[in-house]
C-alpha cells in the first residue's frame, strides 16, 4: 500500500479489491491493469470512511440511529438525514486522516493546482451499485486542498441522503456493511465526453457498440441535459450503421469557481458531429478492449481531452439489464441439423 | 387487434384502364381477377415484373409458377404451404399465397417433407452435380432445335429419304419444344430453390434473433460464395482487358465508342487484333449468355446480343491494367476473411450450446448455397435467351410473312396466338392461300403496345384485399422479402410521396453524394460517367463493368441479397435497392445523397 493504510493509487488496485475501493475505484484501477488510460488518481478507501465514522460513532450513534428508522417513515427519515450530514461535513477529520489525504492530494497535483473529480465509489455489489449510481454524488471541478477534502466528506455524507437511507431500508440492507470509498482523480477537460455501451441498450445486440458523445463535459450526458449524437458500429466489420447527429443545445464547461455550468453551443457546432469516424473506431476498439479484459458486455463513460485529444475513460461499469435476460439458448444444437429447417418450413406463427 | 381496419383495395374495385380492355382481355381467362378473388390477399410482384408484361412475356409467369407450385405442393410437400397463384391486370402481375392451416394437414405434410427436402438436404452435392447435367443437356437441345425454314420446295433430300414430313410441320414442332423446354427449365429452376433458401432463412432468422443490429448484408457475406457462377461474365471481361493490353491493342477501346467499332478496328490490326477476337468469342460462349435485366422480359437481352454493355466496361478496366492492377478478384483473400467473419459472430454468441447450432446451421447454409447463386445463369440467364432469341426467330419469319412489321411484335401474341399464327403460315404454305395474319395481327399489336404504353404510365396499388396479420407463408418471405412490416410500409407509402427521401433496402454501406444518371435501359449505359451515381430499376450482375466507373447505385427492385447489392459491396459502393419507385421519383442530374448502410436516398437538389 502505498501511501498508508487509507489510500490506495490506481495502479495498486483491481476489482478484487471493491470491498476496500468500491465499485468505481475498484474498475479504475482494473482498467489501468489493462493498459487502457484514465485520468491519473487514487481512491480514498473505505477504510477512511470507518475511520472517520468511528469518530462520530463516539459522540453519538450514527448507524443505530438509522438502524431505528422505519422505511415508511420520511418525516423521521427526513430529520435523521439533515442531522447526520450536517454532523459529517462538520466534524473535524482524525489527524492521520487529514495527513494521508493531504498528502495524496499533493502528489496527484504535482504542485499544480490541477482540478479534481471526487466521486463516491459505493461497495455494494454490481446490481445494488448498479441502482445506487444515481444516489450518489460526483463532484467535478474541485480545486485545492481544501474544497477536495470539503468534498471527500459530501460524499460520505451522501450515504445520508433521504433517498439512500429510503432506499436501504426498503431493501433492508444491514447499515454495518453501508461504507464508501471516494475516488479523487484528475480532471479531464473535454472537448468531447459521453458514453458507450459494449452491448447495445436498446436491442442486447452483442455484436455493436453504441457510442453516446456531446460536446463540452460528459456531465450534461449522463445528467440527460443534452440530446446526445448517437452512433452504432459493428464490432467486426467496423461498419457505422446509425449515425444521430442531434441538436447539442448546451454543453458543460468547468465554472470559473468550481463546479460545471452550461454554457450555450455555438450555432455552427450544434449540429455538427461531435466525434470524427476515426475517433468512433477508436472508442469502439477500446470498448472491445475493456469488454475482452471483463469477459462481459460493459457501459463505459469516457471522455477526450480537449487539449491532447486523448481518450480517457472515466468508468467502466458491467452491463446488467441484457446480461440478466440471457436465460435461454436462441437455439440449441439438433441431433440431425435438418431439424433445423423447421423453424423456417414447419410452424405457423399464429398472431 | 382490428384485422379489418388495414385493407388495399378489393381486385374489383380496380379498374382496367380505358381504350386497353381488348388488350386486358387477351391474357388468359384463368389470370383474369374474378368476383371471387376479392376475400384474398395479393401483392403485385413488382420484384419481379416491375414493367407491364406483354401477352407472350406472361409465359414466363406461366411456367414458374407452374412449377414453383409443383415443388411446394407435390413435391417437396412444404408443411404450411401450397402454391402461388397468379393474375394479371393492366399489364400488372399479383400474386397470392395459398395457406395450409389445419395443424393435422401440417402435421401430415410434414412427415412427406422430411421424407423428401431432407432425402434433398442429405444428397445435396450429388443431386446438384446431377442438375448441372440436366440443365447442360437441356440447353444443348434448345441450342439444337432447327432453324425456321419454309423452302418454296421440300427439299429433295428430304424427298428422297423418304422423310414424309413436310418442313410446314418442323415450325410447329419447334414451337412446341421450344416452349415445353421453357416449362421445363422451370422445374429445374425451382428443383432445389425453395430447399436452399429454406436453409439460407434459418441460419439468416438465427443471426437475426442473436445480433439483431447485423445488417442482412453480413448475414450474406458470411454464406455467399466466391467463386459463384454469377462473377464469370464480369471475371471474363478483366480477363480481355488484361488480354487487350497483353496484346497491345488496348487503344481501340475508347469511352463512347460503339462495340461493332471496336471490332472492325481490331479487325485491321493483324493477328493481335485477331487473337483478341478470338479471345472475345471463348468469353461469349457461354459467360456472355447473360442478360441485363432478370430475364422475365423479351427486351432484356443478353450481352451476346447487344455487346455495348460489355464493351462499355472495358475501357475503364483496361486503365487499372494500366495502371498496374491485376484486376484478378484475390480469391484467398475473400476466403479468409469470410472464415474470419463467421469465427469473429461465433465468438460473441452467448453460449457454447448457440455456438454449435449456429456450426450446424451455417453448415447447412454452405452447402445450399452453390445452387441458389448458381442456377440463375443457368435458368434466368442462358437458357431464358435462347428461349426468347427462338422465340424472335419466329417473330421475323411471321414479320417476313406480312402478320407484323417487327420481329418484336411476335411479343404481342400470347404463346397460344403465336401458335395459332404458326399453324396459320402453315396452312398457307400447305394450301398456296394467302395467309389470314396479315389481315388480323398488325391492328391488333398496335393496340397491345399503345395499351402496354398507357399502363406503363399509371401506377398500380402495391397490394390488393384483405390484410393478413402475419405473412409467414415461407415462400413468399424468402422470395419476396415480404412481410407485414412491409404491408405497413407500402399502406403508409402514398402519405409519403412528397417527402425528399426515399427507402430501400440498405444493400452496400457507405455515404456517398453526387449527380444521378437515370438509365432506364441498356441502350442509356453510355451516357453513364465517372462519378455518377447509378439510377435504374434493376441491379443485375452484368451490370458489374459499369460499377467500376459510378460512385454508388440505387434501384427500384431487388432485396439486400440480390447480386447487385453482392457486386455493389465487391466495388465497396454505397448501394441501396428495392427502393420501388427511385427511377420514376429522381431525375437525371439530380444531386442525391446515397446512404447505403441505412438504405436512404436524399434528394438534394
Amino acid at each position: 500500500m502505498g501511501a498508508g493504510a487509507h489510500i490506495a493509487w490506481f495502479d495498486e488496485i483491481g476489482l478484487g479489491d471493491r470491498e476496500q475501493v468500491g465499485g468505481k475505484g475498484g474498475s479504475l484501477g482494473e482498467l489501468t491493469r489493462a493498459g487502457i488510460a484514465v485520468p491519473p488518481g487514487y481512491v480514498v478507501r473505505t477504510a477512511a470512511f470507518e475511520r472517520f465514522l468511528e469518530s462520530l460513532e463516539r459522540e453519538a450513534p450514527v448507524r443505530a440511529a438509522v438502524a431505528a428508522l422505519k422505511g415508511d417513515d420520511l418525516e423521521s427519515i427526513t430529520a435523521c438525514s439533515r442531522a447526520l450530514r450536517g454532523r459529517m461535513e462538520e466534524a473535524e477529520l482524525p489527524g492521520e486522516l487529514l495527513e494521508e489525504l493531504t498528502a495524496a492530494h499533493a502528489r496527484l497535483s504535482a504542485g499544480t493546482e490541477q482540478p479534481v473529480a471526487v466521486r463516491s465509489s459505493a461497495t455494494c455489489e454490481d446490481a445494488l451499485d448498479a441502482s445506487f449510481a444515481g444516489l450518489q454524488d460526483t463532484y467535478l471541478w474541485v480545486r485545492g486542498v481544501a474544497q477536495m477534502l470539503e468534498r471527500v466528506r459530501s460524499c460520505w455524507a451522501s450515504l445520508y441522503s433521504v433517498p439512500s437511507i429510503s432506499y436501504r431500508l426498503k431493501h433492508g440492507f444491514p447499515e454495518e456493511r453501508v461504507a464508501m470509498a471516494v475516488v479523487v482523480q484528475i480532471m479531464v477537460d473535454a472537448g468531447t465526453a459521453g458514453v458507450m455501451f459494449t452491448r447495445s441498450p436498446t436491442t442486447g445486440d452483442r455484436s455493436v457498440v453504441t457510442i453516446e458523445g456531446a460536446w463540452g463535459l460528459g456531465s450534461a450526458v449522463v445528467g440527460g441535459e443534452v440530446t446526445p449524437d448517437r452512433w452504432v458500429l459493428g464490432k467486426i466489420t467496423g461498419e457505422i450503421s446509425v449515425r444521430e447527429i442531434s441538436d447539442k443545445l448546451i454543453q458543460h464547461v468547468p465554472a470559473a469557481n468550481g463546479g460545471v455550468e452550461a454554457v450555450a453551443v455555438g450555432e455552427e457546432r450544434r449540429r455538427a458531429p461531435s466525434l470524427s469516424d476515426t475517433q468512433l473506431q477508436e472508442l469502439s476498439s477500446i470498448a472491445r478492449r475493456v469488454e475482452r479484459h471483463y469477459g462481459r458486455a460493459q457501459d463505459i463513460e469516457w471522455a477526450i481531452d480537449r487539449h491532447s485529444g486523448a481518450i480517457l475513460l472515466l468508468q467502466s461499469r458491467p452491463e446488467t439489464v441484457w446480461s440478466a435476460r440471457d436465460a435461454a439458448p436462441i437455439a440449441k444444437p439438433q441431433q440431425d441439423p435438418l431439424m433445423h429447417v423447421m423453424s423456417i418450413f414447419g410452424t405457423r406463427r399464429c398472431p | 387487434m382490428n384485422t379489418q381496419s388495414a385493407a388495399f383495395p378489393a381486385p374489383s374495385s380496380l379498374q382496367v384502364l380505358p381504350g386497353t380492355e381488348r388488350a386486358q382481355a387477351a391474357y388468359p381467362y384463368y389470370m383474369q381477377f374474378t368476383a371471387a378473388d376479392d376475400a384474398r390477399f395479393w401483392f403485385y410482384n413488382s420484384m419481379h415484373f416491375p414493367e407491364p408484361m406483354s401477352a407472350f412475356d406472361m409465359v414466363t409467369a406461366e411456367a414458374a409458377y407452374c412449377a414453383l407450385g409443383s415443388s411446394t405442393t407435390r413435391v417437396h410437400c412444404l408443411p404450411t404451404t401450397l402454391g402461388i397463384d397468379y393474375r394479371i391486370i393492366n399489364g400488372r402481375v399479383y400474386i397470392g399465397g395459398n395457406a395450409v392451416t389445419d395443424p393435422a394437414e401440417i402435421a401430415r405434410r410434414t412427415g412427406e417433407f422430411q421424407q423428401r427436402a431432407f432425402y434433398y438436404y442429405g444428397n445435396w452435392e450429388r443431386l446438384y452435380a446431377q442438375w448441372r447435367e440436366k440443365m447442360l443437356a437441356l440447353i444443348r437441345e434448345a441450342q439444337a432445335l432447327p432453324k425456321l425454314e419454309l423452302p418454296e420446295f421440300e427439299p429433295l433430300a428430304n424427298v428422297h429419304s423418304g422423310r414424309g414430313i413436310a418442313s410446314n410441320h418442323q415450325l410447329l414442332e419447334t414451337y412446341q419444344k421450344t416452349l415445353e423446354g421453357y416449362f421445363r427449365m422451370w422445374h429445374h429452376h425451382f428443383e432445389f430453390l425453395l430447399l436452399g433458401y429454406g436453409a439460407y432463412m434459418t441460419f439468416f432468422a438465427f443471426c437475426k434473433k442473436a445480433f439483431p443490429e447485423i445488417s442482412d448484408q453480413t448475414v450474406a457475406r458470411m454464406v455467399a460464395g466466391i467463386e459463384a457462377e454469377i462473377f464469370r461474365p464480369d471475371e471474363e471481361l478483366r480477363r480481355l482487358a488484361r488480354r487487350a493490353v497483353e496484346l497491345g491493342v488496348d487503344a481501340e477501346f475508347q469511352e463512347g465508342r460503339t462495340a461493332q467499332a471496336i471490332m472492325t478496328a481490331l479487325g485491321t490490326r493483324g493477328a493481335a487484333g485477331r487473337e483478341w477476337l478470338e479471345e472475345l468469342a471463348t468469353s461469349r460462349d457461354p459467360w456472355f449468355n447473360i442478360n441485363v435485366g432478370d430475364g422475365f422480359y423479351h427486351y432484356h437481352r443478353s450481352w451476346n446480343d447487344d455487346l455495348s454493355m460489355p464493351f462499355a466496361g472495358l475501357p475503364g478496366y483496361i486503365a487499372r491494367v494500366k495502371a498496374g492492377e491485376s484486376l484478378k478478384r484475390p480469391i484467398e483473400k475473400l476466403q479468409a476473411q469470410r472464415r474470419q467473419l463467421i469465427q469473429d459472430y461465433r465468438d460473441l454468441l452467448g453460449s457454447e450450446e448457440e455456438r454449435q447450432a449456429y456450426d450446424q446451421m451455417i453448415a447447412l447454409a454452405h452447402r445450399v448455397f452453390p445452387y441458389v447463386e448458381g442456377h440463375k445463369f443457368y435458368c434466368e440467364h442462358w437458357y431464358t435467351n435462347l428461349f426468347f432469341n427462338k422465340i424472335r426467330e419466329f417473330g421475323t419469319l411471321l414479320a417476313a410473312h406480312g402478320f407484323f412489321a417487327h420481329e418484336a411484335d411476335v411479343f404481342h401474341l400470347t404463346h397460344y396466338e403465336v401458335e395459332a399464327a404458326i399453324i396459320d403460315l402453315m396452312t398457307s404454305w400447305s394450301n398456296g392461300s394467302p395467309p389470314r395474319g396479315p389481315e388480323r395481327w398488325p391492328q391488333i399489336v398496335s393496340e397491345r403496345r399503345a395499351a402496354i404504353g398507357e399502363w406503363a404510365k399509371h401506377s398500380t396499388p402495391p397490394a390488393l384485399g384483405p390484410v393478413p396479420d402475419v405473412i409467414d407463408d415461407p415462400a413468399i418471405v424468402m422470395l419476396w422479402g415480404i412481410t407485414r412490416e412491409s404491408l405497413d410500409r407500402w399502406l403508409r407509402a402514398t402519405s409519403d410521396a412528397g417527402s425528399r427521401e426515399l427507402r430501400g433496402f440498405a444493400a452496400s454501406s457507405g455515404i456517398v453524394e453526387g449527380p444521378a444518371c437515370v438509365v432506364r435501359s441498356v441502350e442509356e449505359i453510355a451516357r453513364v460517367r465517372q462519378g455518377d451515381i447509378l439510377v435504374c430499376q434493376i441491379t443485375n450482375p452484368t451490370w458489374a463493368p459499369i460499377f467500376q466507373k459510378i460512385a454508388g447505385a440505387v434501384s427500384d427492385i431487388g432485396g439486400s441479397m440480390s447480386h447487385a447489392a453482392i457486386v455493389a459491396r465487391e466495388f465497396g459502393l454505397p448501394a441501396v435497392v428495392g427502393t420501388g419507385n427511385a427511377t420514376s421519383r429522381i431525375k437525371d442530374g439530380q444531386r442525391i445523397r446515397v446512404d447505403g448502410g441505412r438504405g436512404v436516398v436524399t434528394l438534394l437538389s
